[in-house]
């Protein structure tokens, strides 16, 4: 791609998000939180799902649930989060699906790895963000990590994607 | 295996399960763990499937009994077939997706092809078998299998008593938990998958187990509202109970009040359901109407427990699959109203997501206990797992013995039952 506008909006976009990968797994929870639009989503689909609301997902966080899976991570009453998987997660092949107004989608893999127990896990996902321009820089509007197995058997997570 | 050739296990099941604790090889013998397969998920009505799950003539999912891979499908007149996937010439699966619609099942190897009642219907080139080759005789290897209340079970045991029978006082239970369809067909609306490295019968103790709710998951109660978190505080105010239904069955009754749907439609609704009784309201259902959906949403006040891989717990279904003496796959089954409101099957949806699966607040919490025991045996062998508790106050119930909320009532009903299996 020659369009240097798309060059550099694709650069922009990549930083946030590797911005946001590197938050999730340093646990710094708080700075995640503030990344959101309050009328966002964080969503974790089962298949291929598009109908989020109407279908059963692994999670589909608002304002609120957001907040409240946060605490229970910190607040140390959930043993499966007390202490959580250690992760490494590397975000690559980003791509700009579309524009519109303020809002931008943009796409990318995720490979994660956690660790606990001295046990190894590996995951892969999609993810697919809903960026809107605002004056601050980016806010998610819509962040959906679709596990390359989210219907298949999984373990439990005490980490996010 | 048969009978005949069964094998010797060190220790035997009756030095291994006592009336007030259990002892270690329960979760980490290999040898034992193949035993159960043979004695208990070939012996036994094992849970495959939810009617709804195969709606149409040709619906088919896939699913277990114990180790083997079947296939559970509704047949052109209605009837419900469950066969192994395996085909009957060399052993190849006849079918690898998950869930769907067919008219029959064709072997990718070689061709042969199946009905959905598991038939053998055609071959490619059947010459050379001569003519004595009996299609008949190479059908589909199937299960005996029967439903109650749209739940399907299957066995491999002609001889065992029907299913009616082997649930006994069960079914009035099972009755009463259907009844959060609201009046409309309950309908399985989607699942969470996930595996534990434990032992199965970990799980199967769990689901009748109060005792470690206020502690296993207070993170979930902290995230719920006061007066939801009242509701969810069983364990403190006592007034349930844990009963034994026989056959390994067991009953834990959570909210009293909650036991039969139909009942007390009069009681306020709660704040958490507001938004969604005006949702209602504004899509034309009558006040009575509203009532009995919210109600029916927020699920039944018990968990009922099944032996050996199934129970209708609260507001799902639960069922596991045994992978090995140590692992074990759990899938938590959303259920909602066939033709019911949207708004409420989404209520139904988001308070599923909230407690259960891989993200639930409450599930990884479970699935972290339940690895801490399968690594906590690694050490202390000769140690007992107790299994005692409220043994000291255990009445007579309408069924069973029937003990405080929180007493070990249920898993003593399920060792019973696994004793008896595994000495038979
Ligand atoms: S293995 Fe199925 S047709 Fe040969
Ligand atoms: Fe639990």
């Amino acid at each position: 791609m020659t369009d240097t506008r798309n060059d550099s909006l694709l650069w922009s976009a990549q930083a946030f998000i590797w911005a946001e990968a590197d938050m999730l797994d340093r646990r710094d929870y708080e700075a995640w939180l503030a990344l959101w639009r309050d009328d966002g989503f964080y969503t974790l689909p089962i298949g291929d799902t598009q109908d989020f609301d109407n279908a059963l997902n692994l999670c589909h966080d608002d304002a609120h649930m957001r907040r409240e899976r946060i605490k229970r991570f910190q607040q140390g009453f959930s043993i499966s989060s007390a202490p959580p998987a250690r992760t490494i997660r590397t975000l690559s092949r980003f791509v700009i699906e579309a524009t519109e107004g303020d809002d931008v989608r943009v796409r990318c893999a995720e490979h994660l790895i956690e660790d606990k127990f001295g046990r190894q896990r590996i995951w892969a996902a999609d993810l697919t963000y809903t960026l809107t321009v605002t004056p601050d820089g980016f806010k998610i509007r819509h962040k959906v990590a679709r596990l390359l197995n989210s219907d298949g058997m999984l373990n439990s997570f005490s980490y996010l994607f | 295996m048969t009978i005949d050739n069964r094998i010797e296990l060190v220790p035997e099941p009756d030095e291994l399960v006592f009336k007030d604790h259990i002892r270690t090889p329960m979760y980490d013998d290999a040898a034992l763990f193949d035993a159960e397969m043979d004695r208990i998920f070939k012996k036994t009505w094992v849970w495959v499937a939810h009617e709804s799950e195969i709606p149409d003539k040709g619906s088919f999912k896939l699913s277990q009994v114990g180790r083997d891979p079947v296939i559970v499908v509704r047949d052109r007149k209605g009837r419900i077939h469950v066969m192994i996937n395996r085909c009957r010439h060399r052993a190849a699966t006849v079918c690898e997706v998950k869930q769907g619609k067919t008219a029959s099942f064709q072997c990718p190897y070689h061709g042969w092809g199946y009905g959905l009642d598991g038939s053998l219907r055609a071959l490619p080139y059947p010459e050379q078998y001569g003519d004595d080759f009996d299609k008949a005789q190479h059908g589909l290897l199937k299960l005996r299998t029967e439903s109650y209340a749209g739940m399907v079970f299957a066995t491999f045991n002609e001889e065992v008593e029907p299913l009616v029978e082997f649930l006994g006082p069960v079914t009035k239970w099972i009755d009463l938990f259907m009844k959060q369809g609201a009046g409309y067909p309950v309908k399985a609306i989607g699942e969470h998958q996930f595996s534990v490295p434990m032992n199965w019968k970990i799980q199967l103790e769990n689901t009748t187990d109060a005792y470690h709710f206020p502690v296993v998951h207070k993170s979930f109660l902290q995230s719920l509202d006061d007066e939801t978190e009242e509701v969810f505080s069983f364990l403190e105010q006592g007034k349930g109970y844990v009963e034994d239904l026989g056959n390994g069955h067991s009953v834990m009754v959570m909210i009293p009040e909650l036991v039969d749907l139909e009942d007390n439609l009069d009681a306020p609704i709660p704040e958490r359901f507001q938004t969604l009784a005006q949702e209602l309201r504004d899509e034309g259902h009558d006040d009575q109407q509203v009532r009995r959906i919210v109600r029916a949403v927020g699920g039944a006040g018990f968990n009922l427990n099944l032996f050996p891989n199934v129970s209708l717990s609260l507001a799902f279904f639960r069922v596991l699959t045994p992978v090995n003496v140590g692992c074990t796959d759990v899938r938590h089954i959303a259920i909602g109203m066939d033709g019911g409101p949207d708004a409420a099957n989404r209520a139904r949806l988001r308070l599923h997501e909230h407690f259960q699966g891989p993200m639930g607040f409450g599930s990884p919490d479970d699935a972290e206990v339940w690895e801490r025991i399968q690594r906590g045996v690694q050490g202390g062998a000769e140690l007992p797992i107790l299994i005692n508790r409220g043994l000291e106050d255990e009445q007579p119930g309408e069924a069973g013995p029937r003990g405080h909320i929180s007493a070990e009532t249920g898993m003593r009903a399920a060792y019973d039952m696994w004793k008896r299996m595994m000495q038979s």
